[in-house]
């Protein structure tokens, strides 16, 4: 079972956070196929969230088909994130740290290599979604 | 959902008070199965139009319809609405078990079971004084014998305004956990617009009896944004971008808007916005409104 935490801060729309969550736990490992998420009462009840924000970021996992719900039971992971992905992602993650790296050696400070990461990110954003 | 019954309905409700008008012309429309989060200045109007919707007031004009029917139709309304008047008031000399006898007695519908369970997950003493209680506890309390009526509408009337930040989650945790089991609609007033974005799903700003801007708290997300960018003019904005504020220096301009349509002009930075930043952007989007016409009367 995973924990939700929502930062209201990050200008990231509360369901979209508990998205992220899943997804991010799938790529981890920490969530397996057959593993029960917190219920949408529950979820409401700690995080003091409404509850048709996590039954609509429940609803976008069931769409992308990462998890299935069980009426009156709860709600299931049903797809384990392959254990080639989770290779692909340590390799990438360390040609990240390496370009980090080259960045820095190339005198930029850690506030600018984050802006363009980030401008990089968002102009691939905008070119999936048109 | 359209042919649903509102949770309130209000058309050109008015309400006077000797010369003085808290509310005027106020035309509204509260959905019901939402948490609604009604927020604007104080003055506003907020308070006078929660009691004319729970039936402690009367209105001098136009009408207020609560599920439907008036809120003064009858004890079988009063059954459906539930409220928490400001300050979440409980009576200083009765005992926490007191307030649930007076609550079994006063309410038709009224749940024990429901109300000793919270008081239970509270952690409350039964043979307490509601005058010993923390703030935070009187509240829970004034929430409790709300939710034990088992109301078709909770009325919240800034439940949280004087709570620290503890005692204002906890609450608010409450509320989100009876919302998700016992499925009733509501209408909550505040000034914690950062706490609106997590419990509401659905806001109205209202200023000066106006509502300025209602909808889904994730619409009103995503169709505002914050553009900056080389100075340019209010007027060199396309027509389907509504603009909410607008500030300028020598060089730059900065622009709340809303829009349907996603921001293609290159020129623009476009950040997304919190909730907060747009119901300060109405917010002050209608006092400089005001504050033409002020500028306008003097030059006259």
């Amino acid at each position: 079972m995973i924990e939700f935490h929502l930062d209201s801060r990050s200008g990231v729309a509360p369901y979209q956070q508990l998205i992220r969550q899943v997804r991010h736990a799938l790529r981890l490992g920490l969530l397996r196929a057959g593993d029960q998420l917190p219920t949408v009462k529950d979820v409401a009840g700690s995080l003091a969230v409404n509850p048709n924000t996590v039954l609509k970021a429940y609803r976008e996992l069931e769409y992308e088909g990462l998890v299935a719900a069980k009426p009156g039971v709860g709600t299931f992971v049903t797809k384990t994130v392959s254990e080639a992905s989770v290779a692909a992602h340590q390799r990438l993650s360390l040609e990240l740290s390496a370009w980090i790296g080259r960045a820095q050696q190339a005198g930029l400070d850690l506030e600018s290599i984050e802006a363009l990461f980030q401008r990089a990110v968002r102009s691939a954003a905008r070119e999936e979604a048109v | 959902m359209t042919d649903a019954t509102a949770a309130i309905e209000a058309r050109g409700l008015g309400k006077r008070y000797g010369h003085r008008w808290a509310l005027t012309d106020c035309t509204l429309t509260v959905p019901a199965g939402h948490v609604v989060g009604l927020v604007g200045p104080n003055g506003a109007g907020k308070t006078t139009l929660i009691s004319l919707a729970t039936g402690m007031l009367a209105p001098t004009t136009g009408t207020v319809e609560v599920l439907g029917a008036r809120p003064t139709s009858g004890p079988r309304q009063l059954a459906r609405v539930g409220y928490v008047a400001q300050e979440t008031p409980t009576y200083a000399g009765l005992s926490v078990a007191d307030h649930l006898r007076l609550g079994a007695h006063l309410n038709p519908r009224w749940d024990a079971g429901l109300a000793r369970r919270r008081i239970e997950q509270l952690g409350m003493d039964l043979k307490q004084k509601a005058g010993n209680l923390s703030g935070g506890q009187r509240a829970q309390l004034a929430l409790t014998l709300a939710l034990a009526k088992r109301p078709e509408l909770l009325i919240l009337d800034e439940p949280i305004a004087s709570l620290d930040p503890l005692a204002r989650r906890e609450f608010l945790q409450v509320l989100m956990d009876a919302t998700a089991e016992q499925e009733f609609s509501v209408v909550m007033s505040s000034h914690q617009v950062a706490d609106l974005e997590r419990v509401g799903d659905y806001l109205i700003v209202l200023i000066d009896s106006r509502v300025q801007v209602a909808g889904e708290v994730d619409h009103l997300v995503a169709t505002h944004h914050l553009l900056t960018g080389p100075r340019r003019d209010r007027a060199g904005l396309p027509a389907n971008q509504q603009v909410i504020t607008d500030s300028h220096t020598g060089r730059q301009s900065t622009f709340l808007v809303r829009s349907d349509e996603p921001i293609i002009d290159p020129a623009w930075t476009v950040s997304p916005v919190s909730l907060e930043d747009i119901v300060l952007g109405y917010m002050g989007h209608s006092s400089a409104r005001s504050a033409d016409i002020k500028m306008l009367g003097a030059r006259r």
